[in-house]
């Protein structure tokens, strides 16, 4: 009877993390951050807060928070990840003006939570995904979100991309569908160091996404333990009890 | 009292307890309850989703009090209430998180519960309105869990509940006012969260909380079903108690203790290592505000509501109207109140029943899991064909039941319990 709900559950998990995959569009790129890697994290509020805090906010996470979790001290905040003038305890706004969209054709949006509605992977291969696209406003576009309003604002550290067709010819009419990207010009950093940059940012964001992840893991570490004591003593609470049953 | 003593079981208490059980039946209530209470000594593993469903009840009104004092209802700040707790709240982000996987928990050990009913035959007579009170609670929980779902004011949570009310838009002539009368505007608006708030957290739960004593005292006063479905009741010993029985407490509350602990592993394990649960408990599309102008690209029901979900979309539209598949999945709740009277089998416990059964109730389990699954699937490839069989099987499990379970060959009940876990 035990086995038939582990396998339930079992079926369960695995129609879930099926699904969570099937978005749709090519396959995406793992992103293999880790929150618990607190260079990273430092490095990724760099780079976002020098590269995307101008037209992106973070609504939801304020900068003290932020430094405290981070351990970046208020002096290293002030001076070097915060350019409005914003208070430390304030949420981390941008400075893009409410006409924004006219400039590209859609409001920035907000990141706070974008690593938990479209995933990391997601994040990481998004900007891995910007190719040449002259018909495009900015003269790109995006393998994993086509048509995105977004300029390629990491082209001269990633270098410009070209896409790869696969033709296909069907009914007479041969379609070109788009598989893939790869490198046409080179940028100023090499490819496992602009996968390291963008993973960086990729590991920050998925940290405001919920800034208490790192320590609910490790608390779950001692939640457990503690459970599993109780069960051992309840077990034999049990069975003391129990001894008279027959 | 003195004049006409209650020789048979009289309440001997002093001091404090003396002078409230005086004017309040406390010790009377304990004894008849909890401490007297004699329950079968076989209880094994299935027998622990009663208690552990009403400590995931406790869990669900202790943290949904403490979400109710930040969280704000109204279309304009919900969401950014929701996030105002998972971050700037203390242990906020725990008391969200012990109430979101509290929720898909209370599925997981209710579905549990119903079917332990369901095999050892716990349903059947004189326990029918045993199963009803259950059975009456699991719909309020179904509305409970729907409209707590709204409440985050996510993505989905606006088109979820802009499907699930549009049910209602179906029913012939009456379909449309119903419809805006249900949601207080044209479409899920501020006015529709207001009122789903309410409910959720006082009428509906009120209503749970009252249910919920019913079917313990249905419960108590018939005494529990076990694993072999013999009424321990008929063998009393010299004391007047059921030889096969054992006071609740102290023997089954160490038990269910042992129970919780593991039960709680488990919850625990959730709530600490994977809240979303891979995005099956809180899905990726509900980090995302409601908003009316963009529909995420494949809606479904958590999945606690996808059997159902998959047979309301099984059934195809038929003379012009939508309201068959409606009519379906309002059907596939309303046959499990049936079920003591289509049951006609001369043994209750599965231990005791013949093959026939054995098969009809394993291909039940599959077709309500592959329901599940075809539920959170979108409607292409080879899901719909396998949700309308599934659908057939389902019914097939209840209303043939009345001739299969007759037919089918029992082996003999012995007069006594057989050994306890």
């Amino acid at each position: 009877m035990l086995k038939r709900v582990v396998m339930m559950a079992a079926a369960l998990l695995a129609a879930g993390t099926a699904g969570a995959q099937e978005a749709g569009g090519p396959q995406l790129l793992q992103a293999g951050n880790d929150i618990t890697n607190i260079d990273s994290l430092q490095r990724g509020a760099r780079n976002f807060m020098n590269l995307c805090s101008g037209c992106h906010s973070l609504q939801y996470l304020r900068y003290n928070r932020m430094a405290a979790d981070l351990k970046i001290s208020e002096a290293d905040l002030k001076a070097n990840l915060m350019f409005t003038s914003d208070k430390v305890f304030d949420t981390i706004n941008s400075a893009m003006p409410a006409d924004a969209e006219s400039w590209f054709g859609k409001q920035p949006p907000d990141l706070s939570l974008i690593a938990r509605s479209k995933g990391t992977d997601y994040v990481y291969s998004f900007l891995h995904g910007f190719y040449a696209d002259k018909t495009r406003p900015w003269g790109v576009n995006n393998l994993y979100l086509p048509n995105a309003s977004m300029p390629h604002v990491l082209l001269d550290r990633q270098g410009m991309q070209k896409p790869v067709y696969k033709s296909e010819s069907e009914g007479g009419g041969a379609t070109m569908e788009l598989v893939g990207v790869e490198p046409m010009a080179p940028g100023a950093l090499k490819p496992e160091e602009y996968d390291q940059f963008v993973r960086d940012i990729v590991n920050f964001l998925d940290y405001a996404g919920e800034p208490i992840k790192a320590k609910r893991e490790s608390m779950g570490v001692f939640v457990t333990l503690f459970l599993l004591v109780f069960f051992v003593f309840a077990y034999l609470l049990k069975k003391e009890y129990w001894k008279d049953v027959h | 009292m003195a004049a006409t003593p209650d020789t048979a079981d009289p309440v001997k208490s002093t001091g404090l307890l003396g002078w409230i059980d005086q004017r309040f039946p406390l010790t009377k209530l304990w004894r008849e309850q909890v401490s007297e209470y004699y329950a079968p000594k076989n209880f094994n593993f299935w027998y622990y989703f009663g208690s552990i469903a009403l400590l995931v009840l406790v869990n669900q009104i202790v943290t949904g009090i403490f979400l109710t004092m930040n969280y704000k209802p109204s279309a304009a700040e919900a969401f950014s209430s929701v996030e105002y707790i998972m971050r700037d709240v203390d242990w906020g982000w725990l008391i969200r998180y012990m109430h979101s996987t509290g929720a898909s928990a209370f599925f997981i050990v209710v579905y549990l519960h119903m079917f332990r009913a369901l095999i050892y035959g716990s349903h059947r007579r004189p326990r029918e309105l045993l199963w009803i009170f259950g059975c009456v609670i699991f719909v309020l929980l179904m509305a409970e869990a729907f409209m707590g779902y709204v409440l985050p004011w996510g993505n989905m949570s606006f088109w979820g509940a802009q499907v699930i009310t549009s049910l209602f838009g179906s029913l012939p002539v009456i379909g449309g006012p119903l419809l805006e009368w249900i949601r207080g505007d044209f479409v899920i608006a501020d006015a529709t969260l207001n009122r789903f708030f309410a409910l959720h957290v006082v009428a509906l739960p009120f209503a749970l909380v009252f249910l919920v004593a019913a079917h313990l005292m249905a419960l108590h006063e018939v005494g529990s079903n076990n694993p072999d479905g013999i009424e321990i009741k008929k063998t009393k010993g010299a004391d007047g108690h059921p030889l096969d029985g054992i006071p609740f407490h102290p023997y089954y509350t160490v038990k269910d203790i042992m129970g919780v602990a593991g039960f709680l592993l488990v919850f625990c394990g959730v709530i600490f290592f994977a809240p979303t649960f891979g995005g099956v408990f809180l899905e990726p599309a509900n980090f995302e505000p409601a908003n009316p102008l963009q529909t995420p690209p494949h809606i479904a029901p958590v999945w606690y509501f996808t059997p159902y979900y998959a047979m309301l979309r099984a059934v195809p539209s038929f003379a012009g109207t939508q309201i068959w598949g409606v009519l379906v999945m309002g059907a596939a709740i309303v046959v499990l109140f049936f079920l003591p009277w289509l049951d006609r089998s001369p043994v209750k416990s599965i231990r005791y029943r013949g093959p026939i059964f054995k098969v009809a109730l394993a291909i039940f389990v599959v077709a309500f899991l592959v329901l599940g699954i075809c539920g959170m699937k979108p409607p292409s490839g080879i899901y719909p064909m396998l949700a309308k069989w599934c659908t057939a099987l389902y019914f097939a499990f209840f209303l043939l039941m009345p001739w299969y379970s007759r037919l089918d060959s029992t082996k003999p009940v012995p007069e006594r319990v057989t050994g306890h876990a």
